[in-house]
């Protein structure tokens, strides 16, 4: 079992409140995502839960008890850090087993716990070797395995793949997700990375200034953004948004539109605009266009039009936004139902 | 610094440093095996050339020589345990945020910038003198008699003075092994389940290793030649006679300098073979 709920938790260092009063209720065996730009407090959120910060108001329960004031240790938590921190000095084995050993569990049920982890990590043949000799996506599979073995009743991960590889990262988002569902344990995993946010969530929270912007699933954020910000930041590209009059017909003081939702054409359409940079990745092209005419605000609109289009820097396009697919946001950016 | 033409110019940049090492180190040397194997008694006016072996006969088969061996292992043993044992335990104190940390640490590392012969002066005179040292006051206060520690306990006196002065440099390497320690591996371990003291024997113990191993090596160097806080407090008496010390003795006090040189050279070999242990015990820290 692993249901934690965050009741009116704050945290200040100091004279700066990093968290102001929050709510928040993680459901056993949900996948949970913390997504925010750097600095927007999801770490600390996460080390709150942990127990490595000590809170500044609220409480924190797991599975109903108050575990505010619990020791680290105590809380049946596991926690999988950025930098993985394996035992240096220590064999594979021996770091998975650490928390083992520190529970003084005996012997033969160690083995066993530590042989099964390396059996469903894949680390059989590096069992005894040393952090040192492993390469980056090894280490991050001892880490999970050094948490699995608790068999904790949530894990919780702090932007465990910012250190891999591109190819690496897609790799383990996915282990981490094929992990989840296996064990059905409760995971609560920060990053800053929209894209680990969409495809691993089972649920995504939006931070912002240690203020919960939005809570839901991925597509509920991607098609119903609360506001501004979260329109903003989850999708990639980033949405387009368009101020002044264009809004104005909408009846908004904003609207979005994202690139894959502007229909591009060369002869004909509703706002002209300038080809700047396009980006061909094969199967899509992304371009970046300079409108004219329109009020945006950012300099360039983003396109994401079909790998095949062939269209140049200095090209005239015209744009049309798709029916039913625009966003609109208030003055103060609320979304507008 | 891979080119033919880059690695002529260093090697020709260096040279002049290695040749003044071999001269500085290859013609002393050289002279102190000369004479070792001479009678040479220069107040007697005695300048016999080779007399083979004898010096060093006479050097080995002397009453003093096992013990003057035993007494600098002793010395040198004691003091390094003292300072790493401290070292270490000084190194996690400064460590925490206290409040005047830049002046306190400036305070621990004083120690180290006075010179030998001063602070065993100080110890000797301010500390340990039986009449007027701060101990005697300190044991007289609580109805105790004053001990003569340079008398009583010349050896364990001698080591605590040479550690007053050496914890410091083993503190300040110590210190910032301990800062090098990623927080995340001790709060890894917290979350672990490991307690304080675990905490300290399986992350922080073996993170020091390397620095210890450090302190190790280089405070056996300097400490196998301690000579200025024997001579002032003790003058070798009261078997506090290092091998060191015993050199000095047979050149400087008997005049007799071939069976010192003899000493010297048989106090360079044993220095040489306690070197050589302690890369093999130690040394295994300071790979990978």
């Amino acid at each position: 079992m692993g249901r934690i709920t965050l009741d009116k938790v704050s945290k200040s260092f100091g004279e700066v409140n990093v968290i102001p009063p929050l709510d928040l209720t993680i459901e056993d065996g949900e996948f949970v995502v913390f997504v925010g730009p750097s600095g927007c407090g999801k770490s600390t959120l996460l080390r709150l839960i942990a127990g490595l910060e000590d809170v500044s108001g609220g409480q924190i329960r797991i599975d109903s008890q108050d575990a505010t004031t619990t020791p680290p240790a105590k809380r049946g938590l596991a926690m999988v850090f950025q930098s993985y921190a394996l035992y240096p000095h220590m064999s594979v084995r021996k770091n998975i087993a650490f928390p083992l050993k520190m529970a003084g569990m005996d012997q033969a049920e160690q083995e066993k716990r530590v042989d099964y982890a390396a059996k469903v990590l894949n680390l059989a043949d590096y069992i005894d070797r040393r952090p040192g000799q492993l390469s980056g996506g090894q280490r991050q599979r001892v880490a999970i395995g050094r948490a699995i073995v608790r068999e904790p009743s949530a894990f919780l991960f702090d932007e465990p793949l910012s250190n891999l590889d591109a190819a690496l990262r897609v790799n383990m988002r996915l282990e981490i997700s094929e992990l989840h569902n296996n064990l059905k344990t409760t995971m609560i995993y920060v990053t800053h990375d929209q894209v680990e946010a969409m495809t691993m969530a089972d649920k995504i929270v939006v931070l912002q200034a240690g203020v919960i912007e939005q809570v839901g699933s991925p597509l509920e954020l991607y098609q119903t953004p609360r506001n501004l910000f979260v329109a903003g930041f989850i999708g990639s590209p980033k949405m387009n948004f368009f101020s002044g009059q264009e809004a104005a017909k909408h009846d908004a003081a904003t609207i979005g539109v994202r690139p894959e939702h502007l229909d591009v054409s060369t002869s004909e359409g509703l706002w002209k605009a300038k080809v700047g940079v396009a980006e061909h990745l094969g199967s899509d092209t992304f371009l970046y266009v300079h409108p004219e005419g329109v009020e945006t605000l950012e300099d360039t609109v983003t396109v994401r039009v079909d790998g095949e289009m062939a269209l140049r820097h200095g090209d005239e396009v015209w744009l049309t936004p798709q029916d039913g697919k625009i966003h609109r946001f208030d003055g103060a950016g609320l979304r507008i139902a | 610094m891979a080119t033919q033409h880059s690695r002529a110019a260093a090697r020709l940049m260096n040279a002049p440093a290695v040749f003044v090492l071999l001269v500085w180190m290859l013609i002393p040397l050289c002279m102190t095996i000369y004479f070792s194997f001479m009678d040479y008694r220069p107040l007697r006016g005695v300048a016999d050339c080779c007399v083979g072996f004898q010096n060093y006969e006479r050097f080995i088969t002397s009453s003093s020589f096992l013990s003057s061996v035993a007494t600098t292992l002793i010395m040198v043993g004691g003091i390094l345990a003292i300072t790493v044992i401290g070292g270490v335990l000084l190194a996690l104190l400064l460590d925490q945020p206290i409040w005047g940390q830049g002046i306190v640490r400036i305070l621990v590392i004083a120690p180290f910038f006075v010179m030998p012969t001063v602070s065993a002066l100080v110890w000797k005179n301010m500390f340990m003198n039986p009449v007027n040292g701060l101990f005697a006051y300190l044991w007289k206060f609580f109805g105790a008699t004053p001990i003569d520690w340079l008398s009583e306990l010349p050896l364990f006196s001698i080591i605590w003075i040479v550690s007053w002065q050496w914890l410091p440099f083993a503190t300040l390497i110590l210190l910032t092994a301990v800062q090098s320690l990623s927080s995340e591996q001790l709060e890894a371990s917290e979350m672990d389940g490991a307690g304080a003291l675990s905490r300290f024997t399986y992350i922080i113990l073996p993170h020091l290793g390397r620095a210890i191993t450090v302190v190790i090596l280089i405070q056996t160097i300097f400490l196998l030649s301690i000579f200025a806080e024997i001579f002032v407090t003790t003058n070798g008496a009261f078997g506090t006679r290092t091998l060191t010390y015993l050199v000095y003795q047979r050149v400087l006090e008997s005049q007799n300098i071939g069976l010192g040189s003899a000493g010297g050279i048989l106090a360079v070999i044993l220095a040489n073979i306690v070197a050589i242990f302690l890369m093999r015990i130690v040394g295994k820290n300071l790979d990978n």
